[in-house]
């Protein structure tokens, strides 16, 4: 019999949970063999580089743009936050050929590609409000060389690239807030379905 | 002279940037350099061995 507590939206969505993600799966202890290779190793390079970025733009942050143009440590926090991401993307498009030429949306995998696709547009776009929001003559530069392209698209209305406070908005609230939820989904995809196999152990896979 | 300066010393920055350019084509040499190391990695991540992997004659 279906109490009360059973049809309650919480209950129902912690069993869900629970079904799709149990704890074993969520945190496993071992992965399959086929994983023991170089080129399963950038996707969580790009992660530990996001972290690296994130706390760094966190720092960049709390202390603003004269302390990263005119201070030592600024300069040294504000490089790391560029290498960091320079690392970021270098990872990520690696691990994007990897997982292209392993057809890595086989196996009901759809979603998991269809979020990393979503969150490489969405880093691009973090990245660019990023060059823009530098405060230097850089900045100038690449904000009235895009102005045009930007401005060609109709976008020049509502997303205005000269516009340092607007910029700065999008580069340190909305996009990595958006980055960072699209990239939790992206590893519980992983997680949910598994790490994809080569085209030789598919049908292995399959047989489980 | 500091450490970071020493190092910073080694590669001549004070120069506007060089570019490759054919046809349409037109990257700077910064780039280019970016691109041909994230092909090798991508190669080398392929090709290497990984520590401790057996082989699939192994594993059978």
């Amino acid at each position: 019999m279906t109490t009360e507590i059973d049809r309650q939206w919480t209950t129902r969505l912690r069993r869900r949970a629970e079904g799709k993600l149990p704890p074993e799966k969520l945190l496993p202890d071992t992965q399959p063999s086929y994983v023991s290779s170089w080129i399963y190793v950038f996707g969580v390079t790009t992660l530990a580089a996001l972290m690296v970025v994130i706390a760094t733009g966190c720092v960049l942050a709390i202390f603003g743009p004269q302390w990263w143009h005119t201070s030592s440590f600024g300069h040294f926090v504000n490089s790391l936050h560029l290498w960091s991401v320079e690392i970021f993307f270098f990872a990520m498009v690696i691990h994007l050929w990897g997982k292209f030429f392993m057809a890595s949306w086989r196996g009901g995998r759809t979603l998991t590609w269809m979020t990393g696709v979503v969150t490489f547009l969405t880093s691009i776009a973090t990245a660019f409000t990023g060059y823009a929001s530098q405060s230097n003559f850089d900045s100038q530069w690449i904000t009235t060389q895009a102005k045009d392209g930007i401005n060609s698209t109709g976008a020049g209305a509502i997303f205005n690239v000269l516009n340092l406070g607007q910029m700065l908005m999008w580069h340190i609230v909305l996009l990595p807030l958006a980055a960072v939820v699209l990239t939790a989904l992206h590893v519980l995809m992983v997680r949910v379905k598994g790490v994809v196999p080569p085209f030789a152990d598919e049908k292995v896979e399959a047989a489980r | 002279m500091s450490w970071f300066n020493s190092v910073g010393a080694l590669i001549n920055l004070d120069h506007p940037g060089h570019f490759l350019h054919w046809h349409f084509i037109q990257v700077s040499v910064a780039n280019a350099l970016v691109m041909t190391l994230m092909v090798a990695t991508f190669v080398v991540a392929l090709l290497a061995p990984f520590p401790g992997r057996r082989s699939r004659k192994e594993n059978r």
